[in-house]
Protein backbone atom coordinates (compact mmCIF):
# COMPACT_ATOMS: atom_id res chain seq x y z
CA UNK A 1 0.00 0.00 0.00
CA UNK A 2 1.41 3.34 -0.73
CA UNK A 3 1.79 6.58 1.13
CA UNK A 4 0.26 5.36 4.19
CA UNK A 5 -1.62 8.24 5.99
CA UNK A 6 -2.81 6.75 9.66
CA UNK A 7 -1.07 3.39 11.11
CA UNK A 8 -2.87 2.06 13.82
CA UNK A 9 0.16 -0.66 15.63
CA UNK A 10 -1.27 -3.47 18.62
CA UNK A 11 -4.04 -0.76 19.65
CA UNK A 12 -6.26 -2.08 22.46
CA UNK A 13 -9.19 -0.24 24.44
CA UNK A 14 -11.05 -0.79 27.09
CA UNK A 15 -14.35 0.77 28.47
CA UNK A 16 -13.48 -0.02 32.33
CA UNK A 17 -13.20 -3.98 32.54
CA UNK A 18 -14.87 -4.51 29.16
CA UNK A 19 -12.11 -5.10 26.21
CA UNK A 20 -13.62 -3.83 23.24
CA UNK A 21 -10.80 -3.31 20.81
CA UNK A 22 -8.47 -5.94 20.23
CA UNK A 23 -4.64 -6.09 19.16
CA UNK A 24 -5.44 -3.49 15.97
CA UNK A 25 -3.26 -3.81 13.53
CA UNK A 26 -4.40 -1.68 10.21
CA UNK A 27 -3.06 0.89 7.92
CA UNK A 28 -5.01 3.62 6.10
CA UNK A 29 -3.45 4.87 2.38
CA UNK A 30 -4.03 8.27 1.63
CA UNK A 31 -6.58 9.79 -0.44
CA UNK A 32 -8.56 6.22 -0.12
CA UNK A 33 -11.95 5.91 1.10
CA UNK A 34 -11.87 2.95 3.75
CA UNK A 35 -14.99 1.55 4.91
CA UNK A 36 -15.27 0.10 8.29
CA UNK A 37 -18.02 -2.96 8.18
CA UNK A 38 -19.11 -5.41 10.50
CA UNK A 39 -22.30 -6.55 13.17
CA UNK A 40 -23.58 -3.78 15.22
CA UNK A 41 -20.91 -4.21 18.31
CA UNK A 42 -18.17 -5.05 16.73
CA UNK A 43 -16.21 -1.70 17.45
CA UNK A 44 -16.08 -0.47 14.20
CA UNK A 45 -17.48 2.93 15.60
CA UNK A 46 -15.54 2.47 18.84
CA UNK A 47 -11.77 1.80 16.39
CA UNK A 48 -13.41 5.22 14.21
CA UNK A 49 -13.60 7.50 17.47
CA UNK A 50 -10.42 6.85 18.57
CA UNK A 51 -8.80 8.38 15.66
CA UNK A 52 -9.67 12.12 16.59
CA UNK A 53 -9.77 11.16 20.31
CA UNK A 54 -13.25 11.24 20.97
CA UNK A 55 -13.17 8.93 23.38
CA UNK A 56 -11.36 11.64 26.05
CA UNK A 57 -14.96 12.94 27.02
CA UNK A 58 -15.27 9.06 28.51
CA UNK A 59 -13.48 8.87 31.61
CA UNK A 60 -13.23 5.07 31.30
CA UNK A 61 -11.87 4.65 28.02
CA UNK A 62 -7.99 3.39 28.20
CA UNK A 63 -6.34 3.17 24.84
CA UNK A 64 -3.17 1.15 24.77
CA UNK A 65 -1.16 1.06 21.17
CA UNK A 66 -0.11 3.30 18.95
CA UNK A 67 -1.89 5.04 16.36
CA UNK A 68 0.04 7.35 13.77
CA UNK A 69 -1.22 10.22 11.68
CA UNK A 70 2.04 10.55 9.54
CA UNK A 71 4.44 11.00 12.53
CA UNK A 72 2.07 12.81 14.86
CA UNK A 73 1.41 10.37 17.47
CA UNK A 74 -2.39 10.29 18.07
CA UNK A 75 -2.54 8.33 21.43
CA UNK A 76 0.24 10.11 23.19
CA UNK A 77 -1.02 12.32 26.70
CA UNK A 78 1.56 15.41 24.90
CA UNK A 79 0.38 15.40 21.79
CA UNK A 80 -2.25 18.27 21.74
CA UNK A 81 -6.32 16.69 21.18
CA UNK A 82 -7.38 20.46 20.01
CA UNK A 83 -4.52 19.75 17.04
CA UNK A 84 -5.49 16.31 16.04
CA UNK A 85 -9.24 17.32 15.59
CA UNK A 86 -8.25 19.84 13.09
CA UNK A 87 -6.41 17.57 11.38
CA UNK A 88 -9.01 14.56 11.80
CA UNK A 89 -12.47 15.98 11.25
CA UNK A 90 -15.49 13.97 11.73
CA UNK A 91 -19.16 13.55 10.43
CA UNK A 92 -22.08 11.68 13.13
CA UNK A 93 -24.33 9.04 12.33
CA UNK A 94 -27.50 11.72 12.68
CA UNK A 95 -26.71 14.92 11.22
CA UNK A 96 -25.93 17.48 13.91
CA UNK A 97 -25.80 21.01 12.99
CA UNK A 98 -25.13 23.58 15.67
CA UNK A 99 -28.71 25.38 15.86
CA UNK A 100 -27.28 28.56 14.42
CA UNK A 101 -27.19 29.97 11.03
CA UNK A 102 -26.48 27.75 7.66
CA UNK A 103 -23.15 30.29 7.39
CA UNK A 104 -22.20 30.57 11.10
CA UNK A 105 -22.39 26.56 11.00
CA UNK A 106 -20.00 26.63 8.24
CA UNK A 107 -17.71 29.34 10.06
CA UNK A 108 -17.63 27.90 13.18
CA UNK A 109 -14.31 25.85 12.99
CA UNK A 110 -12.73 28.75 11.33
CA UNK A 111 -13.56 31.56 14.58
CA UNK A 112 -12.26 29.27 16.46
CA UNK A 113 -8.97 29.96 15.67
CA UNK A 114 -9.82 33.58 15.78
CA UNK A 115 -7.26 34.20 12.57
CA UNK A 116 -9.10 34.85 9.76
CA UNK A 117 -10.65 37.91 8.65
CA UNK A 118 -14.55 38.04 7.89
CA UNK A 119 -13.65 38.84 4.21
CA UNK A 120 -11.77 35.28 4.22
CA UNK A 121 -14.37 33.15 6.68
CA UNK A 122 -16.87 34.25 3.99
CA UNK A 123 -15.11 32.80 0.62
CA UNK A 124 -14.08 29.55 2.67
CA UNK A 125 -17.70 29.34 3.90
CA UNK A 126 -18.69 29.49 0.21
CA UNK A 127 -16.24 27.51 -1.15
CA UNK A 128 -16.28 24.63 1.50
CA UNK A 129 -20.76 24.84 0.54
CA UNK A 130 -19.90 24.40 -2.95
CA UNK A 131 -17.91 21.15 -2.53
CA UNK A 132 -20.30 20.05 -0.50
CA UNK A 133 -22.96 20.39 -3.16
CA UNK A 134 -25.28 21.99 -0.86
CA UNK A 135 -24.20 25.83 -2.63
CA UNK A 136 -27.14 25.70 -5.13
CA UNK A 137 -29.81 24.76 -2.06
CA UNK A 138 -28.91 27.22 0.41
CA UNK A 139 -26.66 30.53 -1.14
CA UNK A 140 -29.94 32.67 -1.19
CA UNK A 141 -31.05 31.59 2.33
CA UNK A 142 -27.59 31.28 4.28
CA UNK A 143 -29.17 33.23 7.71
CA UNK A 144 -31.78 30.56 7.73
CA UNK A 145 -31.23 28.75 10.62
CA UNK A 146 -29.61 24.84 9.87
CA UNK A 147 -32.32 23.06 11.72
CA UNK A 148 -34.76 24.05 9.19
CA UNK A 149 -32.94 22.33 6.33
CA UNK A 150 -33.54 18.24 5.17
CA UNK A 151 -31.47 15.80 7.26
CA UNK A 152 -29.93 15.15 3.75
CA UNK A 153 -28.90 18.66 3.54
CA UNK A 154 -27.89 18.88 7.40
CA UNK A 155 -25.70 16.20 6.65
CA UNK A 156 -23.90 17.82 3.93
CA UNK A 157 -23.87 20.98 5.95
CA UNK A 158 -21.75 18.96 8.47
CA UNK A 159 -19.27 18.06 5.43
CA UNK A 160 -19.52 21.52 4.27
CA UNK A 161 -18.75 22.41 8.33
CA UNK A 162 -15.69 19.59 8.55
CA UNK A 163 -13.74 20.08 5.90
CA UNK A 164 -13.81 24.32 6.43
CA UNK A 165 -11.10 23.56 8.80
CA UNK A 166 -8.99 21.79 6.14
CA UNK A 167 -8.30 18.73 7.59
CA UNK A 168 -6.19 15.94 6.19
CA UNK A 169 -8.71 13.05 7.13
CA UNK A 170 -12.91 12.85 7.56
CA UNK A 171 -13.93 10.28 9.71
CA UNK A 172 -17.62 9.50 8.68
CA UNK A 173 -19.90 7.56 11.34
CA UNK A 174 -22.76 5.91 9.41
CA UNK A 175 -23.33 9.41 7.82
CA UNK A 176 -26.13 7.90 5.99
CA UNK A 177 -28.11 6.14 8.45
CA UNK A 178 -30.96 8.44 8.80
CA UNK A 179 -30.96 9.38 5.09
CA UNK A 180 -32.95 8.63 2.35
CA UNK A 181 -31.86 6.86 -0.83
CA UNK A 182 -31.53 9.67 -2.79
CA UNK A 183 -29.67 12.10 -0.09
CA UNK A 184 -27.67 9.36 0.60
CA UNK A 185 -26.50 8.64 -3.46
CA UNK A 186 -25.61 12.81 -3.27
CA UNK A 187 -23.35 12.07 -0.05
CA UNK A 188 -21.80 8.93 -1.80
CA UNK A 189 -21.00 11.17 -4.71
CA UNK A 190 -19.30 13.88 -2.69
CA UNK A 191 -17.34 11.44 -0.44
CA UNK A 192 -15.88 10.13 -4.23
CA UNK A 193 -15.06 13.97 -5.06
CA UNK A 194 -13.37 14.45 -1.61
CA UNK A 195 -10.89 11.50 -1.54
CA UNK A 196 -8.96 13.42 -3.80
CA UNK A 197 -8.09 16.05 -1.28
CA UNK A 198 -8.64 13.94 2.14
CA UNK A 199 -8.33 10.78 3.65
CA UNK A 200 -11.40 9.16 4.10
CA UNK A 201 -12.38 6.64 6.34
CA UNK A 202 -16.32 5.35 6.62
CA UNK A 203 -17.92 3.01 9.32
CA UNK A 204 -20.88 1.84 7.44
CA UNK A 205 -23.88 -0.73 7.70
CA UNK A 206 -24.74 -0.71 4.16
CA UNK A 207 -22.67 -3.28 2.29
CA UNK A 208 -23.51 -2.07 -1.05
CA UNK A 209 -22.39 1.13 0.10
CA UNK A 210 -18.66 0.18 0.81
CA UNK A 211 -18.33 -1.59 -2.78
CA UNK A 212 -20.15 2.07 -4.18
CA UNK A 213 -17.40 3.81 -2.47
CA UNK A 214 -15.07 2.33 -0.77
CA UNK A 215 -11.19 1.10 -2.27
CA UNK A 216 -10.20 -0.97 0.53
CA UNK A 217 -12.48 -2.38 3.11
CA UNK A 218 -11.86 -3.84 6.70
CA UNK A 219 -14.03 -6.36 8.09
CA UNK A 220 -14.82 -6.70 12.00
CA UNK A 221 -15.62 -9.17 14.42
CA UNK A 222 -15.81 -8.94 18.19
CA UNK A 223 -13.44 -6.13 18.43
CA UNK A 224 -10.55 -7.72 16.15
CA UNK A 225 -10.21 -6.52 12.43
CA UNK A 226 -10.72 -10.32 10.61
CA UNK A 227 -9.38 -9.02 7.07
CA UNK A 228 -8.59 -6.04 5.31
CA UNK A 229 -8.10 -5.59 1.51
CA UNK A 230 -9.08 -4.09 -1.51
CA UNK A 231 -13.15 -3.80 -1.06
CA UNK A 232 -13.12 -5.87 -4.58
CA UNK A 233 -11.72 -8.44 -3.14
CA UNK A 234 -13.24 -8.10 0.45
CA UNK A 235 -16.75 -8.80 -1.00
CA UNK A 236 -15.92 -11.14 -3.99
CA UNK A 237 -12.98 -13.60 -2.66
CA UNK A 238 -12.81 -12.99 0.91
CA UNK A 239 -10.35 -15.40 2.71
CA UNK A 240 -12.12 -15.86 5.58
CA UNK A 241 -14.87 -17.80 6.68
CA UNK A 242 -16.40 -15.10 8.69
CA UNK A 243 -16.13 -12.62 6.29
CA UNK A 244 -17.61 -14.28 3.56
CA UNK A 245 -20.15 -15.37 5.86
CA UNK A 246 -20.96 -11.79 6.57
CA UNK A 247 -20.98 -10.22 3.41
CA UNK A 248 -22.96 -13.33 2.35
CA UNK A 249 -26.01 -11.78 4.59
CA UNK A 250 -25.46 -15.12 6.86
CA UNK A 251 -25.25 -13.05 9.93
CA UNK A 252 -25.24 -9.44 11.16
CA UNK B 1 -66.50 -4.48 36.06
CA UNK B 2 -69.32 -2.06 37.04
CA UNK B 3 -67.67 -1.59 40.61
CA UNK B 4 -64.28 -0.83 38.60
CA UNK B 5 -65.54 1.86 36.41
CA UNK B 6 -67.44 3.63 39.13
CA UNK B 7 -63.85 3.78 41.48
CA UNK B 8 -62.39 4.86 37.82
CA UNK B 9 -65.00 7.46 37.41
CA UNK B 10 -64.45 8.69 40.86
CA UNK B 11 -60.86 8.86 41.08
CA UNK B 12 -61.00 10.85 37.62
CA UNK B 13 -63.79 13.60 38.84
CA UNK B 14 -61.69 13.48 42.23
CA UNK B 15 -58.29 14.98 40.74
CA UNK B 16 -60.05 16.94 38.48
CA UNK B 17 -61.42 18.27 41.20
CA UNK B 18 -58.15 18.99 42.55
CA UNK B 19 -57.15 20.88 39.50
CA UNK B 20 -59.79 22.77 39.35
CA UNK B 21 -59.52 24.17 42.85
CA UNK B 22 -56.05 25.53 42.04
CA UNK B 23 -57.00 27.36 39.06
CA UNK B 24 -60.47 28.39 41.17
CA UNK B 25 -57.79 29.68 44.19
CA UNK B 26 -55.50 31.61 41.49
CA UNK B 27 -58.62 33.28 39.95
CA UNK B 28 -60.26 33.89 43.63
CA UNK B 29 -57.15 35.76 44.67
CA UNK B 30 -56.87 37.56 41.62
CA UNK B 31 -60.48 38.69 42.12
CA UNK B 32 -60.36 39.53 45.48
CA UNK B 33 -57.10 41.66 44.65
CA UNK B 34 -58.56 43.80 41.87
CA UNK B 35 -62.32 43.90 43.46
CA UNK B 36 -60.29 45.55 46.62
CA UNK B 37 -58.36 47.54 44.43
CA UNK B 38 -61.29 49.25 42.63
CA UNK B 39 -62.92 50.56 45.46
CA UNK B 40 -59.54 52.20 46.01
CA UNK B 41 -59.79 54.34 42.94
CA UNK B 42 -63.08 55.59 43.67
CA UNK B 43 -61.33 57.86 46.12
CA UNK B 44 -57.64 57.96 44.67
CA UNK B 45 -57.20 58.66 40.85
CA UNK B 46 -55.11 56.19 39.18
CA UNK B 47 -52.97 59.09 38.26
CA UNK B 48 -52.02 60.40 41.54
CA UNK B 49 -51.64 56.87 42.34
CA UNK B 50 -49.16 56.03 40.02
CA UNK B 51 -47.67 59.53 39.02
CA UNK B 52 -46.71 60.79 42.54
CA UNK B 53 -44.23 59.27 44.47
CA UNK B 54 -45.23 60.18 47.67
CA UNK B 55 -47.14 57.62 50.09
CA UNK B 56 -48.18 59.44 53.09
CA UNK B 57 -52.03 57.48 53.61
CA UNK B 58 -52.24 58.31 57.44
CA UNK B 59 -51.03 62.26 57.24
CA UNK B 60 -53.64 64.48 58.99
CA UNK B 61 -55.64 66.37 56.51
CA UNK B 62 -54.76 65.78 53.35
CA UNK B 63 -53.78 61.52 52.99
CA UNK B 64 -51.60 60.75 49.61
CA UNK B 65 -51.40 57.69 48.04
CA UNK B 66 -48.18 57.26 45.14
CA UNK B 67 -46.66 54.39 44.29
CA UNK B 68 -43.83 56.05 42.65
CA UNK B 69 -41.12 55.50 45.32
CA UNK B 70 -41.96 51.83 46.24
CA UNK B 71 -42.40 51.05 42.63
CA UNK B 72 -38.93 51.98 41.83
CA UNK B 73 -37.52 50.28 45.17
CA UNK B 74 -38.80 47.42 44.10
CA UNK B 75 -37.05 47.19 40.07
CA UNK B 76 -33.70 48.62 41.83
CA UNK B 77 -33.71 45.83 44.36
CA UNK B 78 -34.64 42.70 42.01
CA UNK B 79 -32.33 44.56 39.29
CA UNK B 80 -29.83 44.57 41.11
CA UNK B 81 -30.38 41.15 42.56
CA UNK B 82 -30.55 39.38 39.43
CA UNK B 83 -27.40 41.17 38.36
CA UNK B 84 -26.02 39.67 41.11
CA UNK B 85 -27.80 35.87 40.40
CA UNK B 86 -28.15 35.25 36.77
CA UNK B 87 -23.88 35.21 35.93
CA UNK B 88 -23.71 33.60 39.26
CA UNK B 89 -26.50 30.75 38.75
CA UNK B 90 -25.67 29.99 35.22
CA UNK B 91 -22.06 29.94 36.03
CA UNK B 92 -22.46 27.72 38.30
CA UNK B 93 -25.37 25.65 36.65
CA UNK B 94 -22.86 25.42 33.91
CA UNK B 95 -20.10 23.92 36.19
CA UNK B 96 -22.74 21.02 37.78
CA UNK B 97 -23.62 19.82 34.35
CA UNK B 98 -20.35 20.49 32.11
CA UNK B 99 -17.11 20.17 34.28
CA UNK B 100 -17.86 19.14 38.10
CA UNK B 101 -17.15 15.59 38.55
CA UNK B 102 -20.09 13.35 39.65
CA UNK B 103 -18.77 13.11 43.62
CA UNK B 104 -18.04 16.67 43.63
CA UNK B 105 -21.77 17.49 42.11
CA UNK B 106 -23.70 15.00 44.71
CA UNK B 107 -22.18 17.44 47.31
CA UNK B 108 -23.04 21.08 46.04
CA UNK B 109 -26.69 19.92 44.58
CA UNK B 110 -28.59 19.15 47.71
CA UNK B 111 -26.26 22.18 49.29
CA UNK B 112 -27.77 24.58 46.44
CA UNK B 113 -31.35 22.91 47.40
CA UNK B 114 -30.85 23.52 51.06
CA UNK B 115 -29.97 26.59 50.20
CA UNK B 116 -33.53 27.05 49.69
CA UNK B 117 -34.86 26.01 52.67
CA UNK B 118 -33.45 28.66 54.43
CA UNK B 119 -36.44 30.98 55.98
CA UNK B 120 -36.53 34.28 54.15
CA UNK B 121 -36.94 35.31 58.45
CA UNK B 122 -33.23 33.99 58.68
CA UNK B 123 -31.98 35.27 55.23
CA UNK B 124 -33.08 38.64 56.88
CA UNK B 125 -31.21 38.48 59.74
CA UNK B 126 -27.82 37.35 57.72
CA UNK B 127 -29.00 40.98 56.42
CA UNK B 128 -28.81 42.61 59.38
CA UNK B 129 -25.76 41.29 61.31
CA UNK B 130 -23.43 40.56 58.48
CA UNK B 131 -24.26 42.20 55.34
CA UNK B 132 -25.31 45.92 56.47
CA UNK B 133 -22.00 46.01 58.72
CA UNK B 134 -19.78 44.75 55.92
CA UNK B 135 -21.43 46.51 53.52
CA UNK B 136 -21.12 50.20 55.77
CA UNK B 137 -17.57 49.28 56.87
CA UNK B 138 -16.52 49.08 52.77
CA UNK B 139 -18.66 51.57 51.52
CA UNK B 140 -18.20 54.33 54.69
CA UNK B 141 -21.67 54.56 54.89
CA UNK B 142 -23.23 55.28 58.06
CA UNK B 143 -25.80 52.31 57.99
CA UNK B 144 -25.74 49.51 55.51
CA UNK B 145 -29.33 48.72 55.59
CA UNK B 146 -30.31 49.48 52.08
CA UNK B 147 -31.01 48.64 48.27
CA UNK B 148 -27.71 46.74 48.26
CA UNK B 149 -28.42 44.55 50.96
CA UNK B 150 -31.79 43.64 49.78
CA UNK B 151 -30.23 42.76 46.14
CA UNK B 152 -27.81 40.81 47.91
CA UNK B 153 -29.88 38.65 49.91
CA UNK B 154 -32.81 38.61 47.22
CA UNK B 155 -29.65 37.12 45.04
CA UNK B 156 -28.64 34.27 47.58
CA UNK B 157 -32.49 33.68 47.52
CA UNK B 158 -32.87 33.25 43.81
CA UNK B 159 -30.03 31.16 43.23
CA UNK B 160 -31.29 27.76 44.16
CA UNK B 161 -34.09 28.41 41.31
CA UNK B 162 -31.99 29.88 38.83
CA UNK B 163 -29.56 27.21 39.13
CA UNK B 164 -32.22 24.48 39.54
CA UNK B 165 -33.57 25.22 36.04
CA UNK B 166 -30.47 26.05 34.21
CA UNK B 167 -28.53 23.01 34.90
CA UNK B 168 -31.70 21.09 33.87
CA UNK B 169 -31.83 23.24 30.38
CA UNK B 170 -28.08 23.09 29.48
CA UNK B 171 -28.45 18.81 30.83
CA UNK B 172 -30.82 18.94 27.88
CA UNK B 173 -28.61 20.12 25.52
CA UNK B 174 -27.79 17.19 22.93
CA UNK B 175 -24.37 15.43 23.25
CA UNK B 176 -24.02 15.77 20.12
CA UNK B 177 -23.99 19.04 19.38
CA UNK B 178 -21.31 19.09 22.12
CA UNK B 179 -19.38 16.37 20.29
CA UNK B 180 -19.93 18.47 16.67
CA UNK B 181 -18.14 21.28 18.54
CA UNK B 182 -15.50 19.45 20.08
CA UNK B 183 -14.79 17.56 16.91
CA UNK B 184 -13.47 20.64 15.13
CA UNK B 185 -11.51 21.43 17.66
CA UNK B 186 -13.10 23.46 19.84
CA UNK B 187 -11.81 23.25 23.23
CA UNK B 188 -15.09 22.62 26.88
CA UNK B 189 -14.85 26.63 27.26
CA UNK B 190 -15.76 27.74 23.62
CA UNK B 191 -17.93 24.62 23.71
CA UNK B 192 -19.86 25.64 26.76
CA UNK B 193 -19.97 29.10 25.40
CA UNK B 194 -20.52 29.36 21.42
CA UNK B 195 -22.46 26.40 21.53
CA UNK B 196 -23.98 25.07 24.60
CA UNK B 197 -25.34 27.74 26.26
CA UNK B 198 -26.86 29.15 23.00
CA UNK B 199 -29.06 25.79 22.24
CA UNK B 200 -30.08 26.27 25.61
CA UNK B 201 -31.36 30.09 25.81
CA UNK B 202 -34.96 29.50 26.44
CA UNK B 203 -34.04 27.48 28.98
CA UNK B 204 -31.31 29.95 30.82
CA UNK B 205 -34.40 32.48 30.17
CA UNK B 206 -37.01 30.91 31.66
CA UNK B 207 -34.32 30.04 34.74
CA UNK B 208 -33.77 33.97 34.60
CA UNK B 209 -37.76 35.25 34.69
CA UNK B 210 -38.57 32.11 37.30
CA UNK B 211 -35.81 33.97 39.44
CA UNK B 212 -37.09 37.54 38.99
CA UNK B 213 -40.39 36.29 40.29
CA UNK B 214 -39.00 34.38 43.49
CA UNK B 215 -36.90 38.13 44.01
CA UNK B 216 -39.87 40.68 43.26
CA UNK B 217 -42.63 38.82 45.44
CA UNK B 218 -40.08 38.47 48.62
CA UNK B 219 -41.26 40.44 51.60
CA UNK B 220 -39.57 39.59 54.99
CA UNK B 221 -36.01 39.66 53.82
CA UNK B 222 -36.26 43.10 52.04
CA UNK B 223 -38.58 44.42 55.06
CA UNK B 224 -35.74 43.72 57.57
CA UNK B 225 -32.64 44.33 55.51
CA UNK B 226 -33.40 47.43 53.04
CA UNK B 227 -33.83 50.28 55.84
CA UNK B 228 -37.47 50.73 55.15
CA UNK B 229 -37.47 54.30 54.30
CA UNK B 230 -40.38 55.25 52.02
CA UNK B 231 -38.44 57.92 49.95
CA UNK B 232 -37.49 58.00 46.19
CA UNK B 233 -33.95 56.24 45.97
CA UNK B 234 -30.93 57.93 44.53
CA UNK B 235 -28.94 54.34 44.16
CA UNK B 236 -27.80 51.20 45.49
CA UNK B 237 -26.72 52.86 48.56
CA UNK B 238 -30.63 54.31 49.44
CA UNK B 239 -32.77 52.62 52.25
CA UNK B 240 -35.92 51.44 50.08
CA UNK B 241 -39.08 50.38 50.81
CA UNK B 242 -40.34 48.01 48.34
CA UNK B 243 -44.03 47.11 47.96
CA UNK B 244 -44.21 43.85 49.38
CA UNK B 245 -42.46 45.36 52.71
CA UNK B 246 -45.35 47.98 52.49
CA UNK B 247 -48.20 46.10 52.61
CA UNK B 248 -46.73 43.58 55.05
CA UNK B 249 -45.98 46.49 57.48
CA UNK B 250 -49.15 48.40 57.22
CA UNK B 251 -51.55 46.08 56.70
CA UNK B 252 -51.48 44.81 60.54
CA UNK B 253 -52.37 48.81 61.76
CA UNK B 254 -54.77 50.00 59.11
CA UNK B 255 -58.24 50.38 59.98
CA UNK B 256 -60.77 47.95 57.90
CA UNK B 257 -62.57 49.58 55.05
CA UNK B 258 -60.45 52.36 55.14
CA UNK B 259 -59.20 53.93 51.49
CA UNK B 260 -55.57 53.04 53.11
CA UNK B 261 -56.99 49.21 53.54
CA UNK B 262 -58.28 49.37 49.91
CA UNK B 263 -54.83 50.83 48.72
CA UNK B 264 -52.51 47.78 50.31
CA UNK B 265 -55.25 45.86 48.02
CA UNK B 266 -53.71 48.40 44.81
CA UNK B 267 -50.46 47.56 45.52
CA UNK B 268 -51.13 43.94 45.98
CA UNK B 269 -52.82 44.11 42.54
CA UNK B 270 -49.74 45.96 41.23
CA UNK B 271 -47.32 43.71 41.86
CA UNK B 272 -49.61 40.31 40.64
CA UNK B 273 -49.69 42.32 37.73
CA UNK B 274 -45.94 42.84 37.42
CA UNK B 275 -45.28 39.29 38.17
CA UNK B 276 -48.07 38.25 35.15
CA UNK B 277 -46.05 40.42 32.79
CA UNK B 278 -42.61 38.71 33.87
CA UNK B 279 -44.36 35.15 33.73
CA UNK B 280 -46.16 35.84 30.23
CA UNK B 281 -42.84 37.46 28.95
CA UNK B 282 -40.73 34.92 30.11
CA UNK B 283 -43.32 32.09 27.77
CA UNK B 284 -42.98 34.35 24.59
CA UNK B 285 -38.99 34.77 24.48
CA UNK B 286 -39.18 31.02 25.16
CA UNK B 287 -41.61 29.95 23.26
CA UNK B 288 -39.81 31.93 20.09
CA UNK B 289 -36.33 30.01 20.78
CA UNK B 290 -38.37 26.81 21.10
CA UNK B 291 -39.03 27.52 17.06
CA UNK B 292 -36.36 29.10 16.15
CA UNK B 293 -34.08 26.04 17.56
CA UNK B 294 -36.04 22.94 15.45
Amino acid sequence: MENIKIAIRDFNLHFGSKHVLKNINIEFPANKIVALIGPSGCGKSTLLRSLNRMHDLSPDARLEGDILLEDLPLLHPRTDVVAIRRKVGMVFQRPNPFPKSIYENVAFGLRLTGTHTEADIRTRVESCLQQSYIWEETKDELQKSALQLSGGQQQRLCIARAIAVEPEVILLDEPCSALDPISTAKIEDLLLELKNRYTIVIVTHNMQQAQRVADFTAFMYLGEVIEYGPTDQIFNQPQQMLTRNYVEGHFG
Amino acid sequence: MKRRTFWDRFYHRLFALAAGLCVLVLLGIFGMLLFNGFRFFESVSLWSFLGSSNWNPSAWGKATYGIGAMLWSTLLVSLGAMVLAVPLGIGTAAYLSEVAPGRVRDWIKPAIELLAAVPSVVVGFIGIVVIAPIISWIFGLSNGLNALNGSILLAVMALPTIISVAEEAIRSVPNTYKEGAYALGANSWTTLITVTLPACTSGLIAATMLGMGRVIGETMTVLMATGNANAMPHGFFDPVRTITATVAIEMGEVPYGTTHFYGLYALGAILFIITLIINLLAEGIAAKFRKQGR
